[in-house]
């Protein structure tokens, strides 16, 4: 038996190695990539980076309120995402709906929209709303909405069931059992999925507007169609910032929560 | 002593609610700019071509033997996510040991490692993307290219944490015992982070598959092409049968992963 053991997995490792190598082969051979159309193509590489240099300053002045439209959206759709995940985290935690026909579906129904990128959400919204922030924000809701009810679900079935037993013990009903039981011992958890969600939401609100959706992405998709690379610098740049005071100031919140 | 224990509480209260205002003040300027909802009348037509598109997709678009259909288009996704994935995978690598606070004595190189890791972590996909495409033109290996060198910032990151996290006996003992630079890292800290270094690779290959169903927008091969033709002539039905395509993949893909994930960890 001890002898058998490790021949298994040694064979078992194999298998998985050479099953690894076919994928990656398999995909070389389906994309038909080379590496001498990369070497040939790095000089223009250097050609575009030069174009970047120096980049635009004056123009931070200009896109500042397309930035601040780009963080209203991601604050409005994390919100307004958050605010429906909490309804839907309660219905897919096992131990809250004890029905496993209902919390399934739930799960279900979140699993979905989580495999939709917001870009495709917000492609899809722009001929509905018109271009504009709003189809961004709705994207966005609905994208944060799946984040923050997958993490929020989980952290609701990690809970003590002790204090809930309690509470069950002396009459309590399902409304005073979720507010007193439920909502007190996950709601750093909450908060700190929130600003998790809102963070990554910054970063996407920023490309969304490729599509239409409002932002700083329509200025960048303006400064690349007419090949004003030196502006489209100014615009990584000025995003690169948002985005790494947002996650600083988040981080250190959510150091404080957890 | 009093003072102290009793200025404190007063402290953290204040900042409370100083928290509390900046976020009542970001609130009341979010809904105050916030744009008014208006519905056009092409609005009803869109939303009414997008039910009837998604209610009878284009089925006849899912296999075409001759010309682009959805399982080549999606598989070319897949090959795309792969290669990026195997990419980030190789080169995070150095970035890890390079972020990670354990493995230099300055403190000042793994704090430069980091915030290289944040920046290379924060450039979007797109962009880097479209700067591929002038190296290798369109198609998807410029779409493989900017998977490969984005995920290098997630990963670097989460493989440099679990570096950080490893347990110093085992390196110290093989130390000890006379071993160099590369024996102690070959024997004593790559196997202890090898399982977390897989999940972690197969975790951000879940990421990739959605990422790789967008980067044909720009022009970087995948699904996203095909998707935003359909989407700008409004051949709902198209549409429909694209993203019913890519969610029915992107499921597959993510039980799949997750299955291996558990048996791993």
């Amino acid at each position: 038996m001890e002898t058998v053991k490790p021949k298994k997995t040694k064979i078992k490792t194999l298998l998985t190695i050479v099953l690894v190598i076919a994928i990656i082969w398999g995909s070389i051979i389906n994309t038909q990539i080379s590496l001498s159309t990369l070497i040939q193509g790095l000089p223009n590489i250097v050609d575009l980076i030069k174009e970047m240099f120096p980049p635009d300053w004056s123009y931070f002045g200009s896109i500042t309120n397309q930035m601040l439209e780009t963080i209203r959206m991601a604050v409005l759709g994390t919100t307004f995402g958050g605010i429906i995940a909490i309804p839907f985290a309660l219905l897919s935690s096992s131990n809250v709906v004890k029905i496993p026909v209902v919390y399934q579906v739930f799960r279900f129904i979140m699993n979905l929209i989580r495999t939709i990128p917001e870009l495709l959400l917000a492609a899809l919204f722009v001929p509905v709303f018109g271009i504009g922030e709003l189809p961004g924000i709705l994207a966005i809701a609905v994208f944060s909405f799946g984040i923050i009810a997958k993490l929020f679900y989980e952290a609701i079935e990690a809970i003590d069931p002790g204090p809930l037993e309690a509470m069950t013990a002396v009459g309590a009903n399902k409304i005073q059992w979720i507010f007193f039981g439920v909502i007190p011992q996950v709601i750093a958890h909450y908060m700190s999925f929130f600003l998790y969600s809102f963070e990554i939401n910054i970063r996407a609100a920023a490309i969304l507007g490729y599509v239409g959706a409002g932002g700083i992405g329509l200025v960048l998709n303006n400064a690349l169609g007419f090949f004003q690379y030196d502006r489209v610098l100014t615009i990584i740049i000025y995003t690169l910032i948002v985005v790494v005071i947002v996650d600083a100031i988040s981080n250190k919140l959510r150091e404080k929560l957890l | 002593m009093n003072q102290v224990s009793l200025k404190k509480p007063i402290r953290k209260r204040v900042m409370k609610w100083v928290v509390v205002a900046i976020v009542i003040l970001i609130y009341v300027w979010a809904f105050w700019g916030a744009p008014h909802i208006e519905i056009k009348d092409s609005a009803k037509q869109a939303l009414k071509g997008i039910f009837s598109g998604f209610a009878h997709p284009d089925w006849g678009y899912i296999y075409d033997p001759e010309g682009e259909d959805l399982l080549r288009s999606l598989l070319e996704t897949l090959a795309i996510a792969v290669l990026g994935t195997f990419i980030s995978a190789v080169l995070c690598v150095p970035f890890a040991f390079w972020g990670a606070r354990n493995m230099s004595k300055n403190k000042a190189i793994s704090s430069v490692g980091k915030f290289v890791l944040s920046c290379i972590r924060v450039f979007p996909e797109l962009i880097m993307a479209l700067i591929f495409i002038k190296a290798v033109g369109l198609g998807p290996f410029a779409g493989i290219l900017a998977l490969g060198f984005h995920s290098i910032g997630m990963l670097g990151k989460l493989f440099g944490e679990s570096i950080e996290n490893t347990e110093f006996s085992a390196r110290e003992a093989l130390i000890a015992s006379g071993a160099n630079k590369i024996q102690t890292l070959w024997f004593a800290i790559l196997p202890e982070v090898m399982p977390a270094f897989l999940s972690y690779t197969l975790y951000r290959f879940e990421i990739s598959v959605r990422s790789a169903t967008i980067l044909g927008i720009v022009g970087a091969g995948g699904i996203g092409a095909p998707l935003i033709f359909a989407l700008q002539g409004h051949t709902w039905p198209r549409v429909g049968i694209i993203l019913y395509g890519i969610v029915v993949m992107v499921t597959i893909i993510d039980v799949i992963s997750a299955q291996i994930r558990k048996r791993i960890v």
